[in-house]
C-alpha cells in the first residue's frame, strides 16, 4: 500500500512546467498542469478554485493550511499542540532526518494539523492530515494530536471534524503506530458517549490503519470525489485473489456504492455541507 | 513427531542421541550410565542456552509453529460448558474467528479468538485465521452480548492480519475493524486479550482493546509481518529476519513499551511442546486478571481502558 501511494503521489503531484514556462517567459510555478487531463491553467486560478481542475474536476491534494483556508472562517483558526515532536522510538536509521526535512517542507510538526475554529460561525475542533508529511502516516505524535483534539472537542462540547489523508501506519514506529488506532478510538468512544458529533471527511488517499480506525467511524462519513480509500493495497489484493480489480476499486464512489459512506461531496460544497450538518446537531437548536 | 525448528536442532540431536544410548544399554551388557549422565547434563545446559536466549526470529518461528496451540485448544483445556455461537446476523459466519459462552472456574465468560487450521483443509475453511468483516462483526456481537449479561470477555489473538481480499474491502473491513476498536473501548465488563501466536496489524487489534493485554512469551505483535516490513523498508522480503529485530515485535519488546501487561511463560521449547502445561500457565494468568478486574466498577473498567491506551506512544513535548 505504502509503495503504491508513493507512485500515485509521484503521478499526482501537481506538476509545474518549467520547460514551457521558460519558452513563454512565464516564471516557474505560475502555471499548473493537471495530472489527470493535462489541462494547463494559471496556478492562482487553480487555488481560487480550491485546487479543483476546472476542466476535469480532479481534486488536487491539499496541504493542511490550504484546507484551513477554504474550510475554516477567516482568522478564526487557532492551532493546538504544535510543540509535540517525534522521537525515534525504535532507533530507525534516518528516521529523525526524514521527520526534520518533512517538517521544514510543510511547516508542520507532524502529519496532522489540529486546532479550533469557526465554520460559518459555529465552533468546531478540526484535525487535518497532510499527506505531504511522511505520506500522512500515523505515528505517536499523529495519534497524540488527534487524541488531544478529540478530548478538546469533548470538553468544549463542540463537534470534532477530521480530514483524513494517510498512507496508514508509520512503519518506523512499529507496533506503537498500530496502537495509535486504539488510542484515538478510546477518545472517540468517550466523545460519542457524551452525545457529541464526529464528522469524518476522507480525502485522497485514506488507507491502512487510518482507514481502519477513526476515518471510517464518523457519525457522518463524507469523502471527496475519486479519493482512494481502503484498508489493503490494490496490488496486494490482486496478488492474493489472482484477479484484476475494477478501475474504480477503492474509490470514494466505490465505497458509496458499497454502503461505506454517507455521501461523496465536491470540494466546492464541502464547507456548506459540513456547516449544515453542524447546525442540525446544535444543542438546543439555533 | 513435532516439527523441529532450525534454532533448536542441537537440542533435538543431543536428545535423540541420549535416547539412542539408553535403548542400546538396555539391550546390551555394557554400563554407559556415566556417559549418559554427562550427556544429560550437557543437554540441560544446551536447552537453557538456546531457549533462554531466543532471538526475535526464533520466536517468530515458534509463534508460527503448525502445532502451536490455537484458540480452540485453549478453550478445550481451560473452560467448561463451551457453546460456540456463530454468525454476524448480517452477512455470514466467518470461521477465521470463533466465539461463544463458557464457564471459567465456574463463572460464565464470553470467549472469542482467531482460529487457524491445524491442516491444509481446515486452514482453507478458516482462511488461515485471517478474518473477513463478518468475523469482526460476529466478535462485536458476542462482546455486546457479554456486556448485556455482565460476563467478562476473554479474547485470544492469533492472526497474520486482516485478509487482503476484494470481498473484504467491499464489505467494509476498514469499518468493521474500526468499529470494534471504538466499541471495545466502551465495554462495561472486564476485557482480557492474550496474544497466543502472531498478532498482525488491524486484524489482531480488532480483538485487542482490552483492560489487560497479555502475550505468550514467544508470541509476536506487530503493525506488519516481518516479511511485509522488509519489503516496504528495504524492498526485499528476504530480510525478514532483520526486520523482525528492527520492528521490536516480541513480548519483552512490547512489555518494555508499556503495551503489554504480563508475559505468560511458555512450556520449555514453546507452547506446542506441552499444551496441557501451557493451558495451566494461561489459566493462572487469566484468573489473576479476572480477580483484579472484577473489583472495578463499570465506569472504572471503561476509564481503565481509556487510560491504558491513552498513555501508549513515545514523543517529546
Ligand atoms: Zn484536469
Amino acid at each position: 500500500m505504502i509503495r503504491e501511494i508513493f507512485s500515485r503521489n509521484r503521478k499526482n503531484k501537481y506538476a509545474t512546467i518549467p520547460s514551457n514556462a521558460s519558452k513563454t517567459d512565464v516564471p516557474e510555478g505560475i502555471m499548473t498542469k493537471c495530472p489527470e487531463c493535462k489541462h494547463i491553467g494559471l496556478t492562482k486560478d487553480l487555488i481560487k478554485n480550491k485546487k479543483v481542475c476546472p476542466a476535469c474536476d480532479h481534486h488536487y491534494k491539499m496541504t493542511a493550511y490550504e484546507r484551513v483556508s477554504i474550510f475554516i472562517d477567516e482568522d478564526t483558526f487557532v492551532s493546538m499542540d504544535d510543540h509535540l515532536s517525534t522521537v525515534n522510538p525504535l532507533n530507525f536509521p534516518g528516521y529523525t532526518d526524514k521527520i526534520k526535512s518533512d517538517s521544514e517542507k510543510t511547516g508542520l510538526n507532524e502529519a496532522v494539523l489540529t486546532g479550533t475554529g469557526l465554520v460559518n460561525g459555529r465552533k468546531v475542533v478540526v484535525a487535518i492530515m497532510d499527506a505531504h508529511f511522511r505520506m500522512g502516516s500515523m505515528g505517536s505524535v499523529v495519534g497524540e494530536k488527534i487524541t488531544r483534539a478529540v478530548e478538546e472537542a469533548t470538553k468544549q462540547e463542540v463537534p470534532f471534524i477530521i480530514f483524513t489523508a494517510s498512507g496508514g501506519a508509520r512503519m518506523q514506529e512499529g507496533v506503537l503506530s498500530l496502537m495509535q488506532m486504539a488510542k484515538t478510538s478510546v477518545a472517540l468512544n468517550r466523545h460519542s458517549e457524551r452525545g457529541q458529533l464526529f464528522i469524518s471527511i476522507l480525502t485522497h488517499p485514506t488507507t491502512g490503519g487510518v482507514s481502519a480506525s477513526f476515518a471510517s467511524i464518523g457519525d457522518i462519513n463524507l469523502a471527496e470525489p475519486k479519493a482512494l480509500i481502503g484498508f489493503a493495497g490494490r496490488r496486494v489484493i490482486e496478488q492474493t485473489v489472482r484477479e484484476k480489480l475494477p478501475e474504480n476499486f477503492q474509490t470514494a464512489e466505490f465505497l458509496l456504492a458499497h454502503g461505506q459512506l454517507d455521501a461523496v461531496v465536491h470540494r466546492s460544497s464541502m464547507k456548506e455541507t459540513v456547516s449544515t450538518l453542524v447546525k442540525l446537531h446544535a444543542k438546543g437548536g439555533n | 513427531m513435532v516439527k523441529t525448528l532450525p534454532f533448536e536442532e542441537p537440542v533435538i540431536q543431543l536428545r535423540d542421541k541420549i535416547t539412542e544410548l539408553k535403548d542400546f544399554t538396555s539391550n546390551a551388557d555394557v554400563d554407559l550410565s556415566t556417559e549418559i549422565q554427562q550427556l544429560e547434563d550437557r543437554l540441560q545446559k544446551l536447552e537453557t542456552d538456546i531457549y533462554d536466549n531466543m532471538q526475535p526470529w526464533d520466536r517468530v518461528q515458534v509463534a508460527r509453529h503448525p502445532e502451536r496451540p490455537t484458540t480452540l485448544d485453549y478453550i478445550r483445556e481451560i473452560f467448561t460448558d463451551f457453546i460456540e455461537l456463530h454468525g454476524d446476523r448480517s452477512y455470514g459466519d466467518d470461521e477465521a474467528i470463533v466465539g461463544g459462552i463458557a464457564a471459567f472456574n465456574g463463572c460464565p465468560i464470553t470467549v472469542i479468538g482467531h482460529q487457524r487450521g491445524k491442516d491444509t483443509k481446515e486452514n482453507i475453511r478458516r482462511n488461515f485465521g485471517m478474518p473477513h468483516p463478518e468475523g469482526y462483526r460476529k466478535a462485536l456481537r458476542l462482546m455486546k452480548q457479554a456486556e448485556k449479561f455482565n460476563r467478562p470477555i476473554i479474547c485470544f489473538i492469533d492472526t497474520k492480519g486482516a485478509y487482503p481480499g476484494k470481498a473484504a474491502e467491499e464489505r467494509g473491513q476498514s469499518e468493521a475493524i474500526a468499529r470494534n476498536l471504538v466499541e471495545m473501548a466502551g465495554l462495561k465488563v472486564p476485557v482480557i486479550s492474550v496474544v497466543i501466536g502472531e498478532g498482525g496489524s488491524g486484524g489482531a487489534l480488532a480483538l485487542g482493546v482490552a483492560n489487560h493485554v497479555h502475550m505468550l512469551e514467544n508470541s509476536t505483535y506487530s503493525v506488519i509481518s516481518p516479511e511485509g516490513a522488509a519489503s516496504i523498508l528495504w524492498k526485499d522480503s528476504s530480510l525478514a529476519q532483520q526486520a523482525a529485530e528492527a520492528m521490536k515485535i516480541t513480548a519483552p519488546d512490547l512489555k518494555q513499551m508499556g503495551i503489554v501487561d504480563e508475559i505468560i511463560q511458555e512450556a520449555v521449547g514453546g507452547a506446542h511442546r506441552d499444551t496441557k502445561q501451557q493451558a495451566i500457565y494461561m489459566k493462572e494468568a487469566l484468573q489473576r486478571s479476572i480477580d483484579t478486574l472484577s473489583k472495578l466498577s463499570k465506569e472504572e473498567l471503561v476509564n481503565n481502558r481509556y487510560e491504558k491506551f491513552k498513555s501508549i506512544g513515545e514523543f517529546a513535548e
